[in-house]
């Protein structure tokens, strides 16, 4: 089959499969589908899609690319909307990673959603999701990038908002979609800029005018354009990629099951943004101002969303956390000029953050759909296998030598430190603190879900009452869109999952050891990314990663004596002293630092702020609109106004009509008498 | 006195008219006076165009009097049909209870 | 001060103080005979310059037709003259006043322009003011008197059909309605039994 029916079947098969699973197997023109072969079919489309996505791979690695249009949308004058591919090694390894983590979930979700009424309908908008990043990812204009940008936060929206019955799902879901809206505001006008000053969409075309462009400057101001565009993308990048301050959505999102917070908000769509910035390397390498903008606020996200991880209570919650501080140490590494590096931890994050999150998903399982993490504890003995993928996936996470996350994050450590823009010196500091933080938090988890006593047990004896206190919202979920309906073990104990949801923990488990090891060099030092990252001299960062770079051995075996490692050993030993030795300890230090800890407790305020001032301001502003506005001038004032005044002049005028026929005759005499002394005095 | 002229009827025609003009919308009460009102003010016309034919010698005037007289004759045929009509409906002929046609 | 001065003042005031109690008159009855005297002086006005047809034509046409015929109408209906003395006395100054200024400003232009104009001009001796109307109408306003005629004619149609009543003591015929009649409307068919004659019957029905 020729290279253009590749790509279109890769991007098409997941799409046709959830078009078919979504019309006839949810009801929506029938049932004629049904479970067995709902996920059968999906199943078959992503499969289809990453073994495809692997032979790509393949003929990328031997030096095949392709660049082209495949169907030209519409033509307004000079302006065309086309539909094309640009397949180099970026968006080669995009593709492996989006289709494998999808398929690994959709695997996943067999077992995990396996008595909810909704599960049709969860296969359809999962493969739905895959298409829609894959047209990101494989898109070779702006416009197509735009449109799978779209998509996949239209799913995201979907999958947020499954459970349709539940409120906090759907204020979740609109807060998600509302957040993105903003960063695509930033997007457009970038895209737009760049339009308007390249005079074209495609990638190839605008990359190869960089240089002029990045010579223009706004009249009247000394405002760099490739600036102002570059800064405006990132907008978009931080609605996204869930950077501060347009990060409030993401931990909201953990409304939707287990095995979206695993695809979307931790493996693809939230890294979307990174990807973006990595594809538009030409343009931000031009642009120091927008490259420091860009690691300062992901340095603070790094480590301060991080920290918010210590005190939440939800296992997903601290994941979720974890996420928006990794994504924060991604584009950090954008900032520093380190593309790769950057592309190199999105893949690393992918396997190990899909990782954790599909063993919260299976811990979740096993407690019966019990997320907090103060009812757990000592599961290592019943969940042996999620326990020690979860094990893994955390040591990836924190960055313990030859694990893969070390590779990654300790690039970009180094990096930061290497880099020489304003800023970088900031950016290095938080990043190394956020070592410890990671490690804190992560450990924590650890130890209060897998270690220590069985809190289920004595939680259920006089949980009961609890139940039912907060069982007020529970009794409603009997129709649909509901979550999941038994809400605490009822005395059962919790025991391992079924194969379905092990197998792709296991498997995520070995790609969170091996990629490191197997894909670092490759990817960072041996040129693979080639043409699709461009990095000018003058950004030193990589090149001062290369000079050091003696291979993945001595990289970790000089980890161990490094600065990280021992931040790292630092956060276990405080996270096992805090949570398995010693419980009293945290609660002791929030008691005493009160008002930190309230600070923490309320996300430093920023949903506050949103809701409170933003979403306030916005609401009073329609009603001063409607009231004031629509009501009062438009309706009262213009509209019934002008027909009261004509009613009024009516009404005075209409007293002339009298009906009296001697009222009338008076009015003809004057005016004959009028004409006479006209008459009378033209005469004169 | 003074030799009796043009201008003398032309006078008479003019206070003929005025009576006329003021009994069309001094009378209150009799619908009548409204119609007998109008005749007046066609006679001050017709004075005036006899007064100005004779004057002027031109026959057109009296002509154009005969075809006054005849409008005027049907003019007040019908007038009084609806004046009869009007009795016949509401029992009175008071000008100012015919106030339908306020506005 | 010649006789003609004389009889023209004398027939001005007669006319005015005439048609003056034409509109202040107490009874509709009063003010229709009041009208007939105006009319009457001003048939005697025309006549006193020479313009005998249209003088008599008033007498005959007016006079004796739409004068009788106001007479007629006045009569036959009866009217209540009721509130007259307040409305006149209301008004009665402020129209005089007004009344007074327009006839003075008519005055003022009618001297103006013809106040010297000269006296009557004496006709010939054989001046017929008959015939000399009869052509011009006949032949200059032929049309005119055609047109006259069908106002007549529609003036009559008009009075009849606005007043007409119909008769309540004599049926007429519709032929519409007629012309859409069914048997049905007329004839309503009663079943019968059919009778078997016994000769006791048939002998009774024959004596009758």
């Amino acid at each position: 089959m020729t290279a253009q029916s590749l790509y279109l079947l890769i991007a098409l098969a997941p799409l046709a499969s959830a078009v078919l699973v979504g019309l006839f197997a949810t009801g929506f023109m029938g049932s004629w589908i049904g479970r067995r072969g709902a996920h059968g079919l999906t199943i078959l489309g992503v499969a289809v899609s990453f073994v495809g996505s692997l032979i790509v791979l393949q003929q990328v690695l031997a030096g095949q690319t392709f660049d082209g249009m495949i169907y030209t949308w519409s033509m307004i004058g000079p302006f065309k909307f086309e539909i094309g591919f640009l397949i180099d090694s970026l968006s080669a390894l995009m593709m492996v990673v989006v289709t494998g983590v999808s398929l690994m979930v959709h695997i996943y979700t067999i077992g995990y959603m396996a008595d909810d009424p909704g599960y049709n309908r969860f296969f359809s908008y999962i493969s739905l999701f895959t298409f829609s990043m894959l047209m990101l990812v494989m898109s070779n204009n702006m416009l197509q990038l735009f449109f799978g940008w779209e998509a996949v936060g239209l799913v995201s929206y979907l999958l947020i908002g499954f459970y349709y019955s539940k409120p906090s799902a759907v204020f979740a879901n609109l807060k998600a979609f509302m957040v993105n809206r903003v960063g695509d505001f930033g997007f457009v006008l970038g895209i737009g800029l760049l339009y308007a000053y390249a005079g074209s969409l495609n990638y190839a075309e605008v990359f190869s005018q960089a240089d002029k462009l990045g010579g223009i400057v706004f009249p009247g101001t000394d405002w760099q354009m490739l600036t102002v565009a570059c800064l405006c993308l990132f907008v978009g990048a931080m609605g996204k990629s869930a950077q501060a301050p347009l990060h409030v959505w993401l931990p909201d999102s953990m409304e939707g099951p287990t095995p979206i917070s695993a695809l979307i908000h931790a493996a693809t769509m939230v890294t979307a943004g990174i990807f973006m910035v990595a594809r538009f390397s030409p343009v931000y390498e031009l642009s120091e101002t927008a490259l420091s903008v860009i690691m300062v606020i992901g340095a603070f996200g790094a480590l301060f969303l991080g920290i918010l991880g210590v005190v939440q209570n939800d296992i997903k919650r601290v994941v979720a956390y974890s996420t928006l501080s990794q994504l924060g140490y991604m584009v950090v590494a954008l900032g520093a000029s380190a593309y790769s590096v950057a592309i190199f931890h999105l893949m690393t994050h992918a396997f190990f953050k899909a990782l954790l999150f599909l063993g919260s998903g299976s811990v979740i399982m096993g407690m019966m759909h019990d997320q907090d993490m103060r009812h757990m504890g000592g599961l290592w003995k019943r969940m042996p296998i999620t326990w020690i993928t979860m094990l893994i996936g955390t040591l990836a996470l924190v960055g313990t030598p030859f694990f893969s996350g070390f590779y990654s994050k300790e690039s970009i450590i180094a990096a930061a430190e290497a880099a020489n823009i304003p800023g970088a010196g900031f950016a290095y500091a938080l990043t190394l603190t956020g070592v410890f933080v990671t490690s804190l938090y992560s450990f924590r988890l650890v130890f209060l879900v897998f270690h220590g006593k069985e809190r289920y047990a004595e939680h259920d004896d006089h949980g009961h009452d609890h139940d039912h206190a907060h069982g007020h919202g529970e009794g409603h979920w009997v129709s649909h869109g509901d979550g999941p309906s038994v809400h605490s073990l009822h005395g059962a104990k919790p025991k391992e999952s079924p194969w379905v949801v092990t197998l792709p923990l296991s498997i995520l488990a070995v790609m969170s050891v091996g990629a490191g090891v197997w894909f670092v060099d490759p990817l960072l030092f041996n040129g693979y990314f080639g043409k699709s990252i461009t990095v000018l001299a003058q950004h030193p960062a990589m090149a001062a990663l290369a000079e050091e770079w003696h291979g993945w051995v001595g990289f970790g075996l000089h980890g161990l004596t490094s600065v990280p490692f021992l931040l790292l050993l630092a956060g276990f030993v405080v996270a096992w002293y805090c949570w398995l030795i010693n419980p009293a300890v945290p609660a002791a230090i929030a008691r005493t630092f009160a008002p930190v800890y309230r600070l923490l407790d309320n996300k430093y305020y920023f949903d506050w702020f949103n809701e409170q001032v933003l979403a306030r301001f916005a609401r009073n502003l329609g009603r001063g609109l409607w009231q004031g506005g629509d009501r009062g001038i438009i309706d009262g004032l213009i509209v019934n106004g002008s027909a009261r005044l004509v009613g009024a002049t009516a009404a005075t005028t209409r007293l002339l009509q009298s009906g009296y026929i001697y009222h009338y005759a008076f009015a003809m005499i004057i005016g004959i008498m009028v004409f006479l002394t006209f008459f009378v005095l033209m005469v004169h | 006195m003074m030799q009796i002229g043009l201008s003398h009827y032309l006078i008479v025609g003019a206070i003929l008219f005025a009576i006329g003009v003021f009994g069309f919308f001094l009378n209150r009460r009799n619908l009548i006076v409204l119609l007998m009102s109008i005749e007046l003010i066609l006679l001050s016309a017709n004075m005036n165009f006899v007064a100005f034919s004779i004057w002027s010698g031109n026959p057109a005037g009296q002509v154009f009097v005969f075809f006054v007289l005849t409008v005027a004759a049907a003019e007040a045929a019908i007038g009084l049909a609806i004046l009869v009509l009007l009795f016949r409906n509401l029992s009175t002929l008071n000008v100012d209870k015919l106030d339908q046609l306020k506005g | 001060m010649s006789f003609d001065s004389i009889l023209f003042y004398l027939l001005a005031i007669v006319l005015v103080v005439a048609a003056f109690r034409v509109i202040t008159a107490t009874s509709p009855v009063t003010g229709v005979l009041h009208l007939i005297l105006t009319f009457f002086t001003a048939s005697m006005l025309w006549m006193l310059i020479q313009a005998e047809f249209l003088a008599l034509a008033l007498m005959i046409v007016y006079v004796g037709a739409v004068m009788v015929l106001f007479l007629f109408v006045v009569m036959m209906l009866d009217m209540r003259m009721e509130g007259l003395k307040s409305g006149l006395k209301v008004y009665l100054p402020l129209g005089l006043t007004i009344g007074g200024v327009m006839v003075l400003e008519m005055a003022f232009v009618v001297l103006r322009s013809w106040g010297d104009a000269s006296a009557l001009p004496a006709p010939a001796d054989d001046f017929d003011n008959t015939l000399a109307l009869g052509t011009a109408m006949y032949t200059h306003f032929a049309y005119a008197v055609q047109i006259g005629g069908l106002i007549l004619l529609v003036g009559m149609i008009a009075a009849i059909a606005l007043t007409m009543r119909k008769r309540s003591d004599y049926k007429r015929t519709n032929p519409g309605k007629q012309v859409r009649v069914t048997a049905s409307d007329r004839i309503r068919i009663v079943q019968m039994p059919s009778v078997v004659d016994t000769p006791a019957e048939q002998s009774e029905g024959a004596e009758k």
